[in-house]
C-alpha cells in the first residue's frame, strides 16, 4: 500500500474506493455494537451472508457489521441501503425473508418496521423515525455507517480529509485559532475549553508534549465514548494527529478501559491501517512531522479516568490523582506538557477543521456549541445512545426522542452527570440541556449519561447508588473523600433501612460540604452532587423515610411491606407457586395471605399477579 | 532555595528588591515570599501555624490528609488548596482560620477520629478543635494507621528499597509488604516506624533482636560502646549500596564522632 502523501492522492483514492464499493449499490448494515451482538447480532450477519450467497446475490448486494446504530432498544438492528429501510428486532431466522422480500423483490417486511408508539402507523424510513429525525449527528457521523474495522470506508465517507487539510494547508496556531472559534468544550465532563486547553499546551515550557485521549468512560451506565471507539475509531485518530500537529507532540496515547475489548481490538485495527496508509508515521502528508499513538488498558479504576490519575496510570504508578495547582498541560505525563481530551471531543475535531468553526459554532447555544452524544436509559421507551445539538430541551429529548415514560407512567426526575451529577425534577423539564444550565439546576453535562426516572424510582434510593460506586471507586488518597463519601454512605444506608434520625439530613449536608471543600479531585469534591441534588428537589422523600420510616416510591426494601388485596384476589394460586420463600398461604379459590415474617420483599408476587392484588407500600 | 537567600542578601545590601521575591499576606499579614516557595513553608518561617500529619520535610509534600488546607485569593477569585503544596504568586491572600477552613479541619479530625478512635494523636488534635467524640460508628482494626503514606514514601525516597506500599483502594486502602508476607526488601531500619505520625506501625526490640514487618533483626551491638543500635542486615546493606567497609558501620553514630 502506497502511503498517501498529499491531498490529491487521497481524494483519488476516495474517488478509486467508491467506484469499488458503488454505493448506489444494495446494501445490508447490520448494527455490530456490544449491545446488539449481545443480543445475537453476530449470528445475524452470518445468516444474512449465507442466504445471501444461496440467492446469487455476492457481488450484487454488499454486507457490512457497523459500529452501533444507537437504537438500542430495538436491537439487532438491520438498515437497508439505498432505500433506508429500518428493520428492528432482527433475529437469524428473519434473515431468509428480508433477502427475499426486501433485496430479491424489493418490498418491506411489515412486522420487522418500527411502529409509531402512539398511530401504531409503521414507518420504514430509518431518518423518519422520531428517534432519529431529531439527531443531529456529527461525533456520531459514521456509526452504523462503516465498517468501523476497515479504513477504506472511513475514507470514502470523507476521512481524513481534515488531516490532509490540515497538514497541508494550515499552520498549527490556524488550527488551534478554529478550534478556539468552534467553541467546542471537553466531552467527558469538565467542559473546559479544547482550544485554550490546545494553546496552554503548546505553549507551555519544553520540547516534547504528549496528548492523550481519554477512553476510561466510568460513568455506570454511559456507553457515548464505547460506541465511538468500537464505531468509528478513526475519527478519535484522525482527531488527535491534528491536535498533535497543533500542539506539537510526536506521541499520543489512547487509555481505554480494560472493560471495552472491542474498542481496544478495532482502535488497534485502525491504529494499524493508519499507518499503512501513511497517516501515522514519519513526515505525514510531506510536512515533516512524525507522530504516532500507542493504546494502554485501564485496570479497572473509575479513578483513572481523572487526567493526572491517568498519566499516574499511565506512567505504571498506582491510579492517583495529584493537585493540580499545576496544571498537566504544563506538567502532565512524565512531567511534560500534556493535552488530554475525551474520546467524544477528539471525534468532533476532524470535522471542525473540514467544516470550519464557523458551521460548528452555528449549532448550539451561546456558552455550549455544537451537538452532544447522550445515553438515554432507565424508564424511557427508546433507550439507546443520541445525538443532539445543545440547547435542545430535556422534554424533546425524553419525549420526542425517547418516546416517553415506559408504561406511559408519570415522570419524576432525570438523572444527568453520572455519579458527580444530579437529578433535575419534573418542574425543569423545559429546560435547554448545555454545560451551564445543568450546572445551574444543580447538575451537570457529565459525559452525558441521562437516566430517566419515574415514580418508581426511590430519589434516597438514587443518592445512595451513586454514593456507593464513589465508596468504592475512590482512590483513598484524601481523607474527606475516602472516610466522608463512606459515612455519607452509612447515613443514606440508615435513612434507607429506616434507622434515620432527626440529624442525618443535616449530618448529609454538613459531610456534603467538608467533602466539596476538602477533597483533592474531582471525584471527591463532585461526590456529594446525587446528595445535594435530591435533598433539593426531593427532600420531602428523605422525610418520608426519616420521620414515617415510609418508602413513597415503595423501592426500599426494609420500609416496604407486600400484602393481598383480599377484594381484588381470587385465589389463583400463582403467587403461591412462584413465592420462593413460600411465604404465601391460601385456599384454592379464597383470597391468599403473605407471612410478613418469612417475606423476602423480592417482589415477585407483584410481577406474577394478573389481577393486581398484590399491594406494595 | 539556598541561591535565592544569597540573593537577597544582596538585595537588602543594594536596596533591590528583584524578582525572586513576591509580597503576598497570610491572615492580613504582608509578608515576603520566596519564588518557589509554599505557602506552608512561608507560613512556617514566620511563625503561623497550620497544622499538618502528612507534611516532613525531607520528604515532598502530597496533600494526602488536608490539614492544611486554607483559602487562598488572587484577584477576584477564591480557592480552598493545600498549603503544602501550592506556590506563592505575587498578591496572593491567604486566610488560615476562615469558616470554611474550620469545618473542614474539623471534619477531617472527626473522620480520622472515628476511624482511628485508639490514637492519642488524633485525640489530641481533635480535643483542640473542641472534638471528643465522632458522631460516626468507629472503625475496628484500622489501630492508628491514618493512610498519610509517609511511611511509604520515605521507604522508597529516603531509604530507597520500596519495601512497603499501599495496597487496595479507597478506605480498605493499607500499607504492607507485598503479598503481605515478610520481604526480604526491607533492612529493618526502622525510619517508616519513626516517621510515622501516629506510631501505627509496629517496630519492638527485645534482646538484641529488632521485630518490624513480620520479620526478625538482629541487632548490631556498637564495638566501642556495646549498644545495640542497628540491624546488622540493614548494616550489610548499607555497606554494599556505598562501597564503604562493613567495619565502618559497626559502630554506632554517637560513638563514630
Amino acid at each position: 500500500m502506497e502511503k498517501i502523501k498529499t491531498p490529491k492522492e487521497l481524494e483519488k483514492l476516495r474517488q478509486a474506493i467508491l467506484a469499488e464499493q458503488k454505493p448506489e449499490r444494495l446494501q445490508v448494515t447490520v448494527c455490530g455494537g456490544t449491545g446488539c451482538l449481545s443480543n445475537g447480532a453476530e449470528q445475524v450477519v452470518a445468516a444474512f451472508a449465507e442466504e445471501m450467497k444461496k440467492q446469487g446475490l455476492n457481488g450484487t448486494v454488499n454486507l457490512k457489521k457497523t459500529g452501533c446504530h444507537g437504537f438500542c432498544e430495538r436491537g439487532p438492528l438491520v438498515t437497508i441501503h439505498p432505500q433506508d429501510i429500518f428493520y428492528q428486532r432482527v433475529s437469524e431466522k428473519d434473515t431468509a425473508e428480508i433477502v427475499a422480500q426486501t433485496l430479491i423483490k424489493g418490498k418491506t417486511v411489515e412486522r420487522l418496521l418500527y411502529s409509531d408508539p402512539q398511530t401504531e402507523e409503521k414507518i420504514s424510513r430509518h431518518d423518519e423515525i422520531p428517534f432519529y429525525k431529531h439527531q443531529v449527528r456529527i461525533a456520531l457521523r459514521n456509526n452504523g455507517r462503516i465498517d468501523p474495522t476497515n479504513i477504506r470506508d472511513y475514507i470514502a465517507s470523507g476521512g481524513y480529509a481534515a488531516l490532509a487539510k490540515a497538514l497541508t494547508s494550515m499552520t498549527p496556531d490556524e488550527i488551534i485559532r478554529e478550534v478556539e472559534k468552534s467553541g467546542l468544550r471537553g466531552r467527558g465532563g469538565g467542559g473546559f475549553p479544547a482550544g485554550r486547553k490546545w494553546r496552554s499546551c503548546r505553549d507551555a515550557h519544553g520540547d516534547v508534549r504528549y496528548v492523550v485521549c481519554n477512553g476510561d468512560e466510568g460513568d455506570p451506565g454511559a456507553f457515548m465514548d464505547r460506541s465511538i471507539m468500537e464505531g468509528d475509531p478513526h475519527s478519535v485518530i484522525e482527531g488527535m494527529i491534528i491536535g498533535a500537529f497543533a500542539i506539537g507532540s510526536g506521541q499520543g496515547y489512547i487509555y481505554v478501559r480494560n472493560e471495552y475489548p472491542l474498542a481496544v481490538k478495532n482502535l488497534t485495527i485502525a491504529l494499524g491501517q493508519a499507518r499503512e496508509y501513511g497517516f501515522l508515521g514519519k513526515n505525514l502528508f510531506k510536512s515533516g512531522f512524525d507522530f504516532d499513538v500507542r493504546i494502554n488498558r485501564g485496570g479497572g479504576a473509575f479513578v483513572c479516568g481523572e487526567s493526572s490519575a491517568l498519566m499516574a496510570s499511565l506512567e505504571g504508578r498506582a491510579g492517583e490523582p495529584r493537585a493540580k495547582y499545576i496544571h498537566t498541560v504544563e506538567r502532565g505525563l512524565n512531567d511534560k506538557p500534556t493535552n488530554l481530551n475525551n474520546v467524544e471531543t477528539w471525534a468532533n475535531v476532524p470535522v471542525i477543521i473540514d467544516r470550519g468553526a464557523d458551521w460548528f459554532a452555528s449549532l448550539g447555544t451561546a456558552g455550549s456549541k455544537g451537538t452532544k452524544v447522550f445515553s438515554l436509559v432507565g424508564k424511557v421507551k427508546n433507550t439507546g445512545l443520541v445525538e443532539v445539538p445543545m440547547g435542545i430541551t430535556l422534554k424533546d429529548i425524553i419525549y420526542k426522542i425517547g418516546g416517553g415514560i415506559l408504561k406511559d407512567r408519570d415522570f419524576k426526575a432525570v438523572q444527568t452527570g453520572g455519579p458527580s451529577g444530579g437529578c433535575i425534577p419534573k418542574s425543569l423539564i423545559d429546560m435547554p440541556v448545555d454545560f451551564d444550565e445543568l450546572t445551574k439546576a444543580g447538575s451537570m453535562m457529565g459525559s452525558g449519561g441521562m437516566i430517566v426516572m419515574d415514580d418508581t424510582d426511590c430519589m434516597v434510593d438514587v443518592a445512595k447508588y451513586f454514593t456507593k460506586f464513589l465508596e468504592e471507586e475512590s482512590c483513598g488518597k484524601c481523607t474527606p473523600c475516602r472516610e466522608g463519601v463512606r459515612r455519607m454512605k452509612e447515613v443514606l444506608t440508615d435513612i434507607t433501612e429506616g434507622r434515620g434520625t432527626e440529624g442525618s439530613i443535616t449530618m448529609l449536608e454538613e459531610l456534603s460540604e467538608a467533602i466539596a471543600l476538602g477533597s483533592l479531585c474531582a471525584l471527591g469534591s463532585t461526590a456529594p452532587n446525587p446528595v445535594l441534588s435530591t435533598l433539593r428537589y426531593f427532600r420531602d422523600e428523605y422525610e418520608a423515610h426519616i420521620q414515617e420510616k415510609r418508602c413513597p416510591a415503595g423501592v426500599c426494601k426494609e420500609l416496604i411491606t407486600y400484602s393481598i388485596l383480599e377484594d381484588l384476589c381470587n385465589g389463583c394460586h400463582r403467587c403461591f407457586r412462584e413465592c420462593p420463600q413460600q411465604a404465601i398461604s391460601g385456599e384454592a379459590k379464597k383470597p391468599h395471605q403473605i407471612d410478613p415474617a418469612k417475606c423476602i420483599k423480592c417482589g415477585i408476587c407483584y410481577d406474577v399477579c394478573k389481577f393486581d392484588a398484590v399491594a406494595k407500600k | 532555595m539556598h541561591l535565592g537567600l544569597f540573593l537577597c542578601a544582596l538585595c537588602d545590601l543594594c536596596g533591590y528588591m528583584g524578582e525572586f521575591m513576591f509580597n503576598i499576606t497570610i491572615d492580613g499579614i504582608p509578608l515576603q515570599a520566596e519564588k518557589d516557595a509554599t505557602v506552608l513553608q512561608v507560613a512556617r518561617e514566620n511563625g503561623i501555624e497550620i497544622p499538618t500529619l502528612c507534611f516532613n520535610e525531607a520528604l515532598g509534600p502530597e496533600g494526602r490528609c488536608r490539614l492544611c488546607l486554607v483559602e487562598v485569593k488572587k484577584g477576584n477569585r477564591t480557592r480552598t488548596v493545600t498549603s503544602c503544596l501550592y506556590p506563592v504568586e505575587e498578591g496572593l491572600q491567604v486566610q488560615t482560620q476562615t469558616q470554611k477552613i474550620l469545618l473542614v479541619r474539623k471534619m477531617v479530625l472527626e473522620l480520622l477520629l472515628a476511624r482511628c478512635p485508639d490514637s492519642e494523636v488524633i485525640q489530641k488534635l481533635a480535643a483542640q478543635m473542641g472534638l471528643e467524640q465522632p458522631r460516626f460508628r468507629l472503625d475496628e482494626g484500622n489501630w492508628k494507621c491514618i493512610l498519610c503514606g509517609l511511611c511509604v514514601k520515605t521507604c522508597e525516597e529516603a531509604v530507597g528499597v520500596s519495601a512497603i506500599g499501599l495496597s487496595y483502594r479507597g478506605s480498605i486502602k493499607k500499607v504492607g509488604t507485598p503479598f503481605v508476607e515478610p520481604t526480604m526488601v526491607c533492612i529493618g531500619c526502622g525510619a517508616c516506624h519513626f516517621v510515622c505520625p501516629t506510631g501505627a506501625i509496629k517496630m519492638t526490640e527485645e534482646n538484641a533482636v529488632r521485630r518490624i514487618w513480620g520479620r526478625d533483626f538482629k541487632l548490631q551491638a556498637c564495638k566501642v560502646c556495646g549498644y545495640n543500635f542497628a540491624p546488622e542486615y540493614q548494616l550489610e546493606w548499607m555497606s554494599k549500596k556505598s562501597g564503604v567497609p562493613l567495619e565502618f558501620f559497626q559502630t554506632c553514630q554517637n560513638c563514630r564522632k
